[in-house]
């Protein structure tokens, strides 16, 4: 129910001189390092797959026009295949059901792309990019780490995440305080992004960055698959600032035809759970098809780094007007 | 049947679980960065009064309870049951003893409390906030003696036993916090 102070912005003008700072510093950030800045469609025919992330509709009077995108990959890359090189976009994204402490349905999100780089030389320059970014913020991140995610799992939960089963996980996330309803509806993977995020994340030490590598190839989404340590993981990275997830990076999939059947298998997985299939992107098919340089790429969500900047201790407090007063 | 789903999930809703009438107190959206999303939610039983925590899955429902909360004139104990009235329409209901608790150590004739029905009967008994009781047992009052900050137990007519300063004397009415079972002042007649 709105209250009649809802009108007004929930972020302070010094919250929203900060933003504006972090816009032109990161702007002169990616200008020295001679990465160009690009603009892709927000509305598209295609939509993400992911069983995880709900696209928005969109209609106009004669019918559905497409959906409001949840990043810019499918775009960004297909100026990569063109020869782009180096760029980056900030930009909007759109979200379905994303509403808490740290999500709003609308949110920014800056992504880039390095053809040639290797995920560690990403993770460099993400780190690179947070401290500059954090010169003369009221809060700057102390040490970082870089961690894999199955000796992030031993090292705080005390279970190896590639050879638990379900009868391990399910007591091991009563004793971090995780009481499930329906956990009998609960797979492998849920209980182990349940520990992730409820009871590693909040583990991680509270200033530092901590950047955790080497998913469950199930969650590998746009990202290749590699092996470590004889098992085979995604070549994906994500930031965490405290237990705060800032940035996802991947080593991207080049291979359409890979590519394709992942598309393919999330749409039966969305079937299977009764969620509507989603039109993928053929145009991002034909562009890894004439080939996508090797390239990593990552995504920071603005909002929050803003948000950790300041010492926010909401999304609210950053945005100008937040999911409640829209 | 009613259902909310986690998107609708908020501070203040009455659901079931496990069978029981609960009532949320917080609600937080977790989701990593790709996979499920989860609403980790804070709940109090309101039979028991405990607070609980309890993980969804994003997406899944969770039955409403019928919970109401109706203020009531308390009326009388006949010995084993609690009668409050409905002082617009003049119905009538009874509580039992496990469904009073400690309220009924505080509970005066024609005072008006906070019954929590869950399916029509009352599952909870809140007294108001603040009472006003006499004092009918309590050792001599020491005259004089306003500042030193000492006490000693008084015995209240309704049942309740509250630590008093020690000037305070039989049949002085005193004011009551209900929600922590402290003294707060006397009351001049």
């Amino acid at each position: 129910m709105p209250t009649p102070r809802d009108w007004q912005p929930g972020a302070s003008f010094d919250a929203l001189t900060a933003r504006a700072r972090l816009l032109a510093k990161l702007r002169a950030f990616f200008a020295a390092r001679g990465v160009l800045e690009v603009e892709t469609p927000l509305l598209s025919r295609a939509a993400s797959t992911d069983v995880h992330i709900e696209s928005l509709r969109v209609r106009d009077a004669r019918g559905e026009l497409g959906f409001l995108h949840t990043s810019p990959e499918f775009f960004m890359k297909r100026l990569l295949a063109a020869g782009s090189g180096p760029i980056y976009q900030v930009s909007k994204v759109f979200r379905g059901g994303e509403i808490g402490r740290w999500h709003n349905p609308e949110f920014t999100l800056l992504e880039w792309y390095r053809p040639g780089f290797s995920l560690a030389a990403l993770m460099d320059e993400v780190e690179d990019l947070v401290r500059a970014l954090a010169q003369d913020m009221p809060s700057r991140p102390g040490t970082s780490r870089r961690i894999g995610y199955r000796e992030a799992f031993i090292e705080h939960i005390g279970i190896d995440p590639w050879t638990a089963d379900i009868k391990t996980l399910i007591p091991c996330a009563m004793a971090h305080g995780l009481d499930v309803a329906e956990g009998e509806h609960f797979s492998q993977d849920d209980w182990l992004d349940l520990l992730f995020a409820g009871a590693l994340a909040p583990r991680l030490p509270t200033d530092a960055l901590t950047f955790i590598h080497g998913f469950p190839p199930s969650q590998a989404a746009l990202a290749k698959r590699m092996m470590h340590d004889g098992v085979e993981v995604a070549a994906r990275f994500e930031l965490f600032w405290g237990g705060l997830e800032l940035a996802n990076g991947f080593d991207e999939l080049q291979d359409a035809n890979e590519q394709e059947r992942r598309f393919a298998a999330d749409n039966a997985e969305r079937e299977r759970r009764g969620l509507p299939a989603m039109p993928y992107d053929e145009h991002l098919l034909e562009a890894l098809r004439a080939g996508l340089p090797a390239s990593a790429g990552v995504a920071i969500g603005l909002d929050r780094l803003l948000a950790r900047l300041l010492g926010a201790g909401r999304l609210d407090e950053v945005l100008a007007f937040g999911i409640h007063r829209v | 049947m009613a259902y909310y789903s986690t998107s609708e999930f908020r501070s203040g809703l009455k659901v079931m679980l496990d069978g029981d009438p609960c009532v949320m107190l917080e609600n937080e959206f977790v989701k990593p960065g790709k996979g499920q999303a989860f609403n980790r939610v804070k709940l109090r039983n309101l039979k028991t009064g405990r607070v609980l925590e309890k993980t969804f899955k994003s997406g899944e429902s969770i039955e409403a309870a019928d919970v109401l909360e109706v203020e009531m004139q308390y009326l009388y104990n006949d010995g084993e049951q609690w009668h409050f009235m409905d002082p617009v329409t003049f119905e009538q209901l009874a509580a039992d003893g496990k469904t009073i608790g400690d309220a009924r150590l505080w509970l005066k004739e024609n005072d008006t409390c906070t019954l929590t029905l869950w399916n029509g009967a009352p599952i909870a008994v809140t007294p108001p906030n603040f009472v006003e009781l006499k004092v009918i047992e309590t050792d001599p009052g020491v005259r004089g003696d306003t500042a030193t900050g000492g006490t000693k137990p008084a015995r209240l007519e309704t049942g309740a036993v509250v630590k008093v300063p020690l000037f305070i004397e039989e049949g002085e009415l005193i004011r009551c916090d209900t929600r922590t079972g402290e003294y707060l002042a006397r009351v001049k007649a």
